[in-house]
């Protein structure tokens, strides 16, 4: 079944394939991204924030 | 359909069709419309935090609060013997959050700034300034700072609306906004 | 084949669906109902003790439910619901076996073993600390143990999500690219990597600190990286409830996405920034900047809410545009007069979008701007809302997926099929009306967890509006409603699961649930070209109601006392 389908939709050169589609398909990259930027952006910089909180005169 | 994969093997270079053209386009200047909203609030808007916050014991507070309380205090609330502090307009004022009160009761002028200090002894709360329905959070440790001006008179009410244990329903506490003295 | 043994071929859909796919679906999604029965029950009681006039609990037990109702239904009705999603998006709709199903059932079983202890700190009554355990207030070391259990057994879950979608790529078990409902599960899947470790990294210390180990948690710290895992996870709600809409959507009306890069763009967006509004609950803490406060509350430029509003274009006009295809062209709304609206997969989606997307989503973004949060936070309006988020959109979009899981994966005929019909529409509404009646008490200044806002044992008088107690009480009432909507779930899908008629071949060619409606609706490709008016009419009520709601919370921002 699976050769028929390949026949009816060939399989694209990688290189076709627009940049944001390879993106898209590929689950890791969007893990990376998806855990990098909430830790960079909220949590690091937030914890930076309360750490700088200075002390009462 | 949605439930397989999609038949064209070269998605992303589909045509978008005007609908979705307008509403993406729409969608993303409305964001860009809210997101610059609040910075336009900080400058032209006369509700904003502050953010000035300091580290402090809650000894150190405690002793502030009771500080100013030595100093101003006018009078007592009824026979609950809460202390009715009444300090210069302009100055800065103390209130501490504890199990279960917001401590002490002010007294303030009507129109006239002054700058709260706020700050709990023990475990998190939430100061919540009914019926103004302005609501912060207090925390131990910290103590935050902002410049109140009371825009109209009455008996206002503090409760607490961070959970803090099994009297938190009955945390309450009080500020008098009072006309200017002649 | 070895492996071909363990398949069986769905007769709807034609797919290969695993034997151990199938029935960690079937354990995950059993035990989910069993929690959401629990919590639910919780939340009756909880509603009854806020209705001023009944007053049910004594004020221990009410703060000891209220804390059992958010974990039993935020946490673990809604995380084993999603496992069980994720297995269904990876395995069956790719067409796979699921990977590791030793690791799969492990983590099922540290999931019960951690919701019970954790239960059982609970109700043993020295953990009342609500769902979010802020420090200083401490439970029983066991509370954290049990919190922490359940999440790296999720966590084991989401790995063999991820190992299932290696294996298919491996295997080609699928052409090209994901299902779209997949690449929404694979968005939730990521954004609860990042939620389960941000739990851990609070909750571990936590626990410690609860057994004197560490001496000191600082509460502004932890609020920061507990609502990484607090408010995230409700991001993964979206995420699986979006895609759950898609497959809904596809699966009884024939629906494809309108476009598949517009709606995958938009997972993109979620993917990247949703997680940041867990920000939503730090914009009155002190001495956090505004510069944090408004990149973070505002999800980076709104970009999260954008993802939002086009899946809230995409799947409506979805929907039209598959019912226009086969004939239903009469004016602007034949297409949703004459859609399927006894069939409670269909009903129980559709007002989970509009009841999300018009209560949860505009009054989310508006409590969730940095100013207007001073007049909003902590009041009642925060629970009307997420009650509008989490139980009329995403609760109620579990509830109507389950009417199509139970013919395909358990394979069993519906029983009571005129109460199912009539289920959508009784927890809808009665969801809807929690959700509205304790967001307008929120505006009057009514506070969140509290037992009794007649203040009677407080030194000092509190008068609330007498509106705000009436806002109180309707909310009781609704919460009845939605209350027997969820029994009504329930019982329907006990009977139907243990009771029901077997749904062999004849059965499924008899009384299909797959929409088959030939060619012409179901051939794949760009749906681009038909148009879709109706659905533009229904996005620019959307976004009016939004557009005012928005202004006017800044005008009542505008009246209280200066600050600054």
């Amino acid at each position: 079944m699976a050769k028929s389908a390949k026949k009816a939709a060939p399989e694209p050169e990688p290189g076709d394939i627009p940049f944001m589609q390879r993106l898209l398909d590929n689950p890791f990259i969007l893990l990376f991204i998806g855990v990098t930027v909430p830790t960079l952006i909220y949590l690091v910089w937030g914890v930076v924030e309360v750490a700088q909180i200075p002390l009462a005169k | 359909m949605a439930i397989h994969p999609p038949a064209d093997r070269i998605w992303w270079n589909e045509k978008l069709t005007a609908p979705e053209v307008i509403w993406i386009s729409v969608a993303f200047v409305w964001g860009l419309i809210m997101f610059f909203a609040m910075i336009y609030w900080h400058a032209v808007g006369d509700q904003n935090l502050s953010n000035e916050a300091y580290k402090i014991s809650p000894e150190v507070f405690a002793e502030r609060t009771e500080a100013m309380v030595e100093k101003y205090k006018v009078r007592e609330e009824g026979d609950t013997g809460i202390p009715v502090v009444r300090p210069p307009a302009g100055s800065d004022i103390y209130m501490l959050g504890r199990l279960w009160e917001w401590w002490p009761i002010l007294e303030l002028e009507k129109g006239q700034q002054y700058r709260l200090h706020l700050s709990s002894m023990d475990w998190q709360h939430g100061f919540s300034l009914q019926p103004a329905n302005i609501n912060l959070q207090i925390h131990a440790g910290y103590e935050m700072v902002i410049t109140i001006t009371p825009s109209e008179t009455g008996e206002y009410s503090v409760v607490c609306n961070e959970y803090c244990g099994i009297g938190h329903h009955t945390m309450v506490g009080r500020i008098y906004v009072v006309d200017k003295k002649k | 084949m070895a492996i071909a043994a363990v398949f069986r071929t769905c007769p709807d859909t034609g797919l290969k669906v695993h034997s151990h796919a199938e029935n960690l679906i079937k354990a995950n999604a059993v035990v989910a109902v069993i929690f959401l029965a629990v919590g639910g029950f919780f939340g009756l009681l909880v509603a009854l003790t806020r209705w001023p006039a009944v007053h049910l609990l004594p004020a221990d037990a009410f703060y000891l439910v209220l804390t059992a109702h958010g974990a039993n239904v935020l946490l673990f009705w809604i995380l084993f619901f999603e496992v069980a999603v994720l297995y269904f998006a990876s395995a069956i709709l790719l067409n796979s076996r699921l990977a590791m199903p030793k690791v799969a059932w492990g983590s099922f079983v540290l999931m019960i073993i951690g919701a019970v202890i954790a239960n059982v700190a609970v109700l043993q009554g020295e953990s009342s600390v609500m769902f979010t355990s802020y420090p200083p207030l401490k439970a029983v070391p066991h509370f954290y143990l049990g919190l922490i259990l359940f999440a790296v057994g999720m966590l084991g879950a989401v790995l063999v999500f991820f190992a299932t979608l290696v294996i298919a790529k491996d295997e080609k078990t699928y052409e090209g690219s994901v299902p779209l409902v997949t690449f929404g599960a694979i968005t939730a899947a990521i954004i609860a990597v990042f939620t389960l470790a941000s739990g851990a990294v609070i909750l571990i210390p936590t626990w410690l600190w609860s057994m004197d180990l560490i001496s000191e948690v600082d509460p502004i710290i932890y609020k920061v990286i507990w609502w990484g895992f607090g408010h995230s996870s409700q991001q993964v709600n979206v995420a699986v409830q979006v895609a759950i809409w898609y497959a809904i959507a596809a699966m009884v009306l024939g629906a494809k996405p309108l476009s598949e890069k517009v709606s995958r763009a938009a997972f993109l967006l979620y993917i990247v920034f949703l997680q940041l509004a867990s920000a939503h609950h730090l914009l009155v803490e002190p001495g956090i900047s505004s510069n944090w406060k408004v990149f973070n509350t505002s999800y980076a430029f709104y970009l999260a809410v954008l993802g939002s509003m086009i899946h809230g274009m995409s799947i409506p006009g979805a929907i039209e545009a598959a019912q226009r295809r086969r004939g239903l062209t009469q004016g602007i709304f034949e297409w949703l007069r004459k859609a399927p609206w006894d069939n409670p997969a269909f009903s129980g989606m559709f007002l989970s979008l509009i009841l999300f997307g018009f209560l949860g989503g505009i009054t989310g973004v508006v409590m969730g701007t940095e100013q207007i949060n001073l007049i909003i936070h902590n009041t009642m309006y925060v629970p009307g809302h997420f009650h509008a988020t989490v139980v009329a959109g995403t609760t109620l979009a579990f509830m109507a997926i389950t009417y199509l899981l139970i013919p395909l994966i358990f394979r069993r005929e519906l029983v009571f099929k005129r109460l199912a019909k009539w289920q959508p529409y009784l927890f809808g509404i009665g969801a809807a009306g929690i959700s509205l009646f304790m967001m307008g008490a929120g505006t009057l200044g009514v506070p969140r967890r509290h037992w009794d806002i007649t203040f009677t044992d407080a030194p000092l008088t509190v008068e609330m509006p007498g509106t705000a107690f009436l806002m109180m009480g309707l909310n009781g009432v609704f919460a009845i409603l939605a209350a027997i909507g969820g029994l009504a779930y329930i019982v329907v899908v006990v009977g139907s699961v243990f009771f029901g008629k077997h749904r062999d071949e004849a059965v499924a060619k008899a009384n299909p649930v797959i929409f088959d409606g030939g060619e012409a609706v179901t051939q794949y490709g760009s749906e681009g070209t038909i148009r879709i008016p109706g659905t533009i009419v229904l996005v620019a009520i959307f976004f009016t109601s939004f557009v005012l709601y928005y202004f006017v919370n800044w005008k009542y921002l505008s009246e209280v006392w200066p600050l600054r």
